[in-house]
């Protein structure tokens, strides 16, 4: 109870300090979850922060802390932020849920951009990238491409966003090769280079000529390389130091448009809290150039995957579609719902293994 | 040449002084090195060591202080009694995370009770969740002479497993869509440990680190099992003489380390945190190891090395929010201010001399 | 389950490539600890290794001369904590904590201009003749250099320590120093020596990482490996043939737990996350079982501070 009377004279201090402010330079703020040296995840939604800065030039001023660790620290670093008169805040991870409701709660002025997640308040929006969309496009020159029929996959952690990947790369796959089956590793981190490339390793050695990964660095593609005869897909960032081989494709972030138009709003007083899930269409996921170690017509056909993704014609989890088990989860022509995609916790029919709980 | 001369007894002068010179010491290098970064280093100096304390929005800063020294000061205390006696508790980041998981699922299980008697049980949930997690290796020590430093850093690595699978299954939110993370106790009034004092940060955990002060000091000056610990720490050999039980004293020091880093833990979780989640540990069981020593192992001294130690990271968080300083730099500066900490301590000890090395 | 997948041979193969930055960290810090210091800022100078390596090997396009720089750079960050430790006296165990969020944020800066490049390719040396033998052949002997390098290290040092007369001294430091001073030995120096020479390998453990096991640069990417070489030390009982069993060991079951999943075993995978570490405890707890308590090796005057004059 008492949180409040104490920031309401902070939040009165901001908002005139914020007054001045408006009117030559609008501060925006960003917290990352992992160092701007990532080269993967922070990478990309630094380049968005970048994009934003030449997009409007002297009419922001951004600000950003780098290795902000979830909880207690990061709602200190958005009280900071907000005292500091940012007038919007892009928090990056999904473990920032509960701590950007918190604070957003005490500044009322000030907006919020919460990633990944799906709280939402007046002065606080989500967003997220259909990343599934882009796994279909990988998942489908996957099942082409392999001769040993063998798909390796690194998972960070058994998280929905992360099973709806393995499920989207493995229904494309499935569709053009009947006979692939997927290897899942859960490595229990987003980010430990000798992990993943022990992970990839492992894969490999197993018969996968084909390296998925959901975790952030090159290492899979180094481990891929040395192998020889195995592609990989870039995961975050295009890894473009990779192509055209082992690096195939890649799925790349790209947060610059969405950063820069909700930027915009504020500017126009526009803002209003929403929820966005972009994919393909929209720019938020991008595929990176198709190299030519992929034959021409698969080459092709991943692109018209990808543009009928983009118009919005067809849905990577179309019907019919079964679980695991067994049962029926989506008729023949259905479309999964939002609701289900975000909080996947079951593998669709032919994955095998457990997904670890 | 220099050469240096043992005090007699530590000198009280420089065991004052010391501290504010490494302090300044430290804002000449750090300021060096912020203008080397092409950032003006009388701002970023200020910005770090000023601002927090005394600035514009102080106010708030002031008991953040108070939040992130907390869990820092009780798991030194703990630490430093083991330290002391030289037995040797690297992983109180595990038993940090254990004592939250215990903590927070003794809560979580009775959700959405709203019996006051909930937060105390949980307090004893976490404290005994760490308390058994110190116990492995100190039963492993005392049983087969297991090294304690392999095992209780081993078994931080575990428990991060752990705290991966639960938030993921065991407590996870049944309310959160399926996403890891447990319910967060704000919503859960009679379990959070929530502000007693806002403004000054004040919450249970606080309160909790100044009691452990004052208990460890007490101990130390008064009491056997403070003689104990000091004597075995100076001479083992001596202390089996004066009649020492070596294992009881590891059992013992284990075991306090143990369940105030896992009462730390509970207390993070269910307040400041507010939730379990994947990766809810921020490394306050390996600061706290640099804290109990930079503070001599003394309880005063590790309350006041606590409380710069937090102070460094809420001034450099703010300086990279407001400068733009990378988080690397802020890193760097830390090392700085521990190794001049360290460097000028030699004075407490020593006298230095002038003149002809004495010969070798 | 398909464990047939797994090919014992292979998995040995990947097993030494993936031990290989633990054992050259954990071998330089056995000598270190047997001089009677305690360094817990390996982690921080196999970063800055890391680092340096990668720098200097983009730069000159040479992955030797990057591994040399990343000795040299270890070696360096490494005599910051001899300076505090040896001669202002300050104490071990904090000044190496300190020295790994040095070198943390060091690394980070250095290397803020490296990310998303990639490494001059170290080749595989395939040893004549041995690497022809069918089977074996290709498991033991078509390793890049470093490989055997580290076990060539793990050698050099057992037979300094047991039958050199500068092996004898630096034990002789590490289990009294101010015995060893009676009898005319400088300590400090030999100290500053052993510090350095577990600089350089943590530095050389951490450029394993940056240019041949993943190989690229990115801020903290040895992830705690520096802690498993420390717990390594102790898991040997300072015994240089006993480190490389310990990260053979740690790091086998590191790379078997993670080749069970990719075979599809029915063993939860958060158990098998948190294999290595038990495995290392259990294996460990065998050991002190079996000896007496005499037998742990621990040099006597590790981590306490040494003064001449006193």
């Amino acid at each position: 109870m008492n949180r409040r009377s104490i920031l309401a004279g902070a939040v009165l201090a901001v908002s005139l300090a914020g007054a001045g402010f408006a009117q030559d330079k609008t501060k925006v703020g960003f917290i990352y979850v992992g160092p701007i040296g990532d080269g993967g995840w922070t990478y990309e939604h630094d380049k968005g922060r970048l994009a934003v800065e030449a997009h409007f030039g002297d009419k922001v001023e951004t600000v950003y802390q780098e290795n902000v660790p979830e909880g207690a620290d990061a709602e200190r670093a958005l009280t900071q932020m907000a005292l500091g008169g940012a007038s919007i805040i892009f928090t990056t991870s999904f473990g920032y849920m509960d701590p950007t409701i918190n604070v957003a709660a005490k500044f009322p002025n000030v907006k919020f951009e919460h990633a990944t997640g799906f709280k939402r308040a007046d002065n606080v929006s989500t967003y997220s990238a259909r990343f599934y969309e882009g796994r279909a496009v990988q998942g489908h020159i996957a099942g082409k491409m392999t001769k040993s029929n063998k798909i390796g996959y690194i998972g960070s952690f058994p998280i929905p966003e992360v099973v709806r990947g393995i499920n989207s790369a493995y229904i494309h796959a499935k569709k053009v090769n009947p006979d692939v089956e997927f290897s899942v590793v859960w490595a229990y981190t987003w980010f430990d280079p000798a992990k993943e490339a022990d992970a990839a390793t492992a894969l490999i050695e197993q018969g996968a000529d084909v390296i998925l990964q959901h975790t952030d660095s090159t290492a899979p593609h180094a481990a891929a390389e040395k192998a020889g005869n195995v592609i990989a897909f870039g995961q975050a960032s295009d890894m473009a130091e990779y192509a055209p081989r082992p690096r195939v494709s890649s799925i790349i972030d790209n947060w610059a448009p969405y950063y820069i138009a909700r930027v915009q709003a504020v500017m126009d007083g526009t803002w209003e809290s929403k929820d966005t899930w972009d994919g393909i269409g929209a720019g938020m996921v991008e595929i990176g150039e198709i190299t030519d170690a992929v034959p021409a017509d698969v080459k092709a056909e991943a692109e018209a995957l990808r543009d009928s993704i983009a118009s919005g014609e067809y849905h990577p989890f179309t019907g019919p579609l079964n679980k695991q088990d067994g049962s029926v989860w989506l008729a023949e022509g259905e479309v999964a719902d939002d609701g289900t995609l975000a909080g996947m916790n079951f593998y669709v029919e032919g994955l095998t293994g457990d997904i670890p709980n | 040449m220099l050469t240096l001369e043992k005090r007699p007894s530590p000198s009280r002068l420089w065991t004052l002084l010391t501290p504010p010179l490494a302090v300044v010491l430290t804002m000449v290098a750090g300021g060096i090195l912020f203008a080397f970064l092409g950032k003006n280093p009388i701002e970023a100096i200020r910005t770090i060591f000023w601002d927090p304390v005394f600035g514009e929005f102080a106010f708030y800063y002031r008991g953040q202080l108070l939040v992130k020294a907390a869990p820092l000061i009780l798991i030194a205390i703990g630490l430093s009694l083991g330290f002391r006696a030289g037995i040797w508790n690297i992983g109180a980041e595990g038993q940090y995370i254990v004592g939250a998981i215990c903590g927070a699922g003794i809560g979580l299980a009775f959700y959405p009770t709203e019996n006051p008697a909930i937060f105390p049980v949980m307090i004893l949930a976490g404290a005994l969740g760490g308390w058994a997690w110190a116990m492995i290796p100190a039963t492993l020590k005392v049983m087969f002479g297991t090294n304690e430093i392999l095992v209780s850093l081993m078994l931080v690595y575990v428990a991060e497993s752990m705290l991966a699978s639960v938030s993921s299954s065991l407590l996870r939110n049944p309310d959160g869509q399926g996403f890891p993370g447990s319910r967060n106790f704000r919503d859960y009034p009679a379990a959070h440990n929530d502000y007693l004092i806002e403004s000054a940060g004040i919450h249970w955990g606080v309160v909790a680190a100044f009691i452990a002060v004052i208990f460890a000091y007490v101990l130390l000056a008064r009491h056997m099992l403070g003689f104990q610990i000091r004597v075995t720490g100076q001479s083992p050999r001596a202390a089996r003489f004066a009649g020492v039980n070596p294992s009881r004293l590891i059992l013992f020091c284990l075991g306090t380390s143990g369940a105030l880093a896992g009462m730390a833990g509970m207390f993070e979780v269910a307040g400041p945190a507010g939730q379990i989640t994947i990766d809810f540990n921020s490394g306050y069981g390996f600061t706290a190891i640099i804290v109990a020593f930079l503070g001599r192992l003394h309880p005063v001294g590790i309350l006041l090395a606590g409380l710069l130690m937090a102070l460094t990271y809420i001034g450099g968080e703010a300086a990279q929010a407001t400068l733009g300083l990378p988080a690397a730099a802020i890193q760097l500066l830390q090392g700085m201010l521990l190794f001049f900490l360290l460097a000028v301590d030699v004075l407490t000890n020593f006298r230095i001399r002038f003149g002809k090395t004495e010969a070798a | 389950m398909d464990l047939s997948s797994i090919n014992p041979l292979i998995l040995l193969a990947s097993i030494m490539v993936a031990s290989t930055p633990i054992l050259l960290a954990a071998i330089g810090e056995m000598v270190v600890e047997k001089s009677g210091v305690l360094n817990l800022g390996v982690e921080g100078m196999m970063i800055t290794g890391a680092v340096c390596g990668f720098v200097i090997a983009v730069e000159t396009g040479s992955p030797v001369i990057g591994f040399v720089a990343a000795a040299f750079g270890g070696a360096v960050l490494s005599l910051l904590f001899g300076f505090l430790t040896q001669y202002l006296l300050s104490n071990q165990v904090a000044t190496g904590l300190a020295l790994t969020l040095f070198g943390l944020g060091l690394s980070a800066l250095i290397g803020q201009g490296y990310v998303g490049i990639k490494a001059p390719v170290t080749n595989d040396v395939n040893i004549p003749l041995l690497a022809d033998i069918p089977v074996i052949g290709r498991i033991v002997f078509q390793h890049d250099l470093m490989v055997y390098f580290s076990i060539a290290l793990i050698a050099a040092v057992w037979a300094f320590l047991k039958f050199t007369r500068a092996g004898l001294i630096l034990r002789a430091v590490g289990e009294s120093h101010d015995a060893a001073h009676a009898l005319g030995y400088q300590v400090v120096l030999i100290r500053m020596l052993a510090i350095m020479f577990g600089g350089a390998c943590a530095g050389l453990g951490g450029a394993y990482v940056s240019l041949i096991r993943v190989p690229q640069w990115t801020e903290g990417m040895t992830s705690g490996a520096g802690w498993i070489a420390l717990a390594i030390v102790v898991f040997a009982s300072w015994r240089p043939w006993r480190v490389l069993l310990g990260a053979y060991l740690f790091g086998g079951v590191t790379v078997l737990q993670l080749n069970l999943q990719a075979a599809g075993t029915t063993i939860p995978v958060e158990y098998l996350s948190m294999s290595p570490y038990l495995i290392t405890i259990l294996v460990l707890v065998i050991m002190s079982a079996s000896r007496s308590r005499a037998a742990l090796g621990a040099p006597a005057a590790l981590g306490r501070v040494f003064h001449a004059s006193s």
